[in-house]
């Protein structure tokens, strides 16, 4: 007999619950809790089994980066997260919108004065669209800067370039929306200045407008462009932009000297 | 048999002679570049049948005259004098309301003035489009000059240049009289001059060799 059984019986130990004791079942509650916590595991898991995602993801996410990367590599990731967000503030206006000449004021007015925070929606895209082309400046500097254009990055820079005339000309396009004095002039100036370019100049200009003059045709038309052909080439554009800087990796600071003393002086 | 191990030999056009299964005599296209190319040529044709149409939608208004023939009525002819220009309200672009207005400036036809040129229209009306860049010009009457307020364009009482980027004289409109009432037409440009041409957006030149680098659009 154990010496606990000489005890009396207010003083021996409580026996174990049937839970706890060897070979018992786990209670409902339990096997409820660990199938809960696994359920994510399993569906990320049968996605991945499926997609293939995390070689990729891995690769991408945790790829090595050079000795020197600093807050200045950050600038292309905050340009991007400037873009997402007009995308999304965008998408929001457009559903109080009315690309109309008659109703184009009233309903931009409708949003700021009247809608559950469209004041802050419209704010957030009327300055995030500065915020990005400054954003965007500053990233394309800190590539010139760092001579990060050389060899293998041109064609990156080359989309980046051609990233950097769609995002103006989504500054171009969006400044006529609110279609209100300033917004007007500004945009007959701006298309102006596109006919003044020799031969083909004015041809540009009534394709901007949908014609000779400034009309109904001009805020459709840059209300399409504004939504959906130039967003969706800078999209594909991004991809193609990240594409290659997961392929070819970043470069190293221009003030990092190399580790070892030249192989390649010796060996010449 | 030499010729066949032969890398740098250049292959027959011949199917048969590269021993490709099924092949007859004769042929020198295979089934699979025949099946590749006939479904390129399937794509291509879908995308075109859509693509084209588009793009003629999108473009089609470039080539197609959209500039409105009308005649508005500005006032009777003796509100207009040949000393100083009166302003009036035109609709150029009816649809868009309120926008789509424009300030002419008119006054009457000066023998001694205008006699020159343009001396079929009865009065002589100024378009407010600076031909620098189309911000609205104002006349102003101490001067007897037209002033652009965006990047300082300065005219003549005639409309001519007289300092700053524009490039030519202000646009004027055809004018006609009819039962007492002056109306004002269709929008023209004009050169150092005052020569007639088509209508052209601001910043295009009508002078010397630049006048060849901004010829005249369909639109217009």
């Amino acid at each position: 007999m154990n010496p606990t059984g000489m005890l009396p019986k207010f003083m021996r130990p409580a026996p174990k619950p049937p839970t706890e004791r060897p070979g018992a079942k786990p209670s409902v509650a339990e096997t409820a809790q660990t199938q809960a916590a696994e359920a994510g595991a399993g569906v990320v898991g049968w996605l991945d089994e499926r997609t293939g995602a995390s070689p990729f993801l891995r690769g991408f996410l945790f790829r090595k980066v050079p000795k020197g990367t600093n807050w200045f590599y950050t600038l292309g990731s905050a340009t991007m997260f400037a873009f997402v967000s007009q995308a999304v503030t965008g998408v929001f206006l457009a559903m109080y919108y009315e690309p109309d000449p008659s109703r184009a004021y009233s309903s931009a007015a409708h949003i700021t004065n009247d809608v559950f925070l469209g004041e802050l929606v419209r704010g957030m895209h009327r300055w995030g669209s500065t915020v990005m082309i400054v954003l965007l400046f500053l990233h394309m500097g800190r590539t010139f800067v760092f001579g990060a254009y050389k060899y293998p990055r041109e064609l990156n820079w080359v989309i980046g370039v051609v990233l950097t005339v769609l995002t103006l000309m989504m500054g171009l396009t969006g400044y006529l929306l609110p279609f209100d004095q300033r917004s007007f002039w500004a945009t007959v100036v701006g298309v102006n200045i596109n006919a003044s370019g020799p031969i083909m100049g004015p041809y540009l200009a009534d394709f901007m407008r949908g014609g000779a003059e400034f009309g109904a045709t001009t805020l459709s038309r840059f209300y399409a462009l504004h939504m959906m052909l130039i967003p969706g080439l800078i999209g594909a554009l991004i991809g193609a932009h990240l594409y290659l800087v997961a392929k070819l990796g970043t470069s190293a600071p221009p003030w990092l000297k190399a580790e070892k003393k030249s192989l390649g002086r010796e060996e010449l | 048999m030499a010729d066949t191990t032969d890398k740098h030999k250049r292959k027959s056009r011949y199917t048969t002679d590269r021993n490709i299964p099924g092949a007859f005599e004769g042929e020198t296209v295979t089934r699979r570049t025949f099946m590749t190319g006939g479904a390129l040529a399937a794509g291509g044709i879908a995308s075109a049948a859509f693509g084209l149409p588009a793009l003629g939608f999108a473009l089609g208004p470039m080539f197609e005259r959209s500039a409105p023939e009308t005649w508005q009525d500005v006032g009777s002819v003796d509100e207009f004098s040949i000393e100083t220009y009166v302003p009036v309200v035109m609709n150029i672009v009816p649809s868009i309301g309120e926008a789509g207005k424009t300030t002419v400036y008119v006054r009457k036809f000066d023998p001694e003035r205008d006699a020159a040129r343009n001396n079929d229209l009865p009065y002589v009306a100024i378009s407010t489009r600076c031909a620098h860049l189309g911000c609205p010009v104002r006349y102003i009457q101490a001067s007897q000059r037209f002033v652009c307020p965006c990047h300082g364009g300065v005219y003549d009482f005639e409309g001519k240049v007289s300092g700053g980027p524009p490039v030519r004289p202000l646009d004027r409109f055809y004018t006609r009289v009819e039962n007492g009432r002056v109306q004002v037409g269709d929008r023209f440009s004009v050169n150092s001059e005052l020569r007639r041409f088509s209508p052209r957006d601001p910043s295009n030149h009508l002078d010397g060799l630049w006048q060849y680098l901004y010829p005249s659009r369909p639109s217009t």
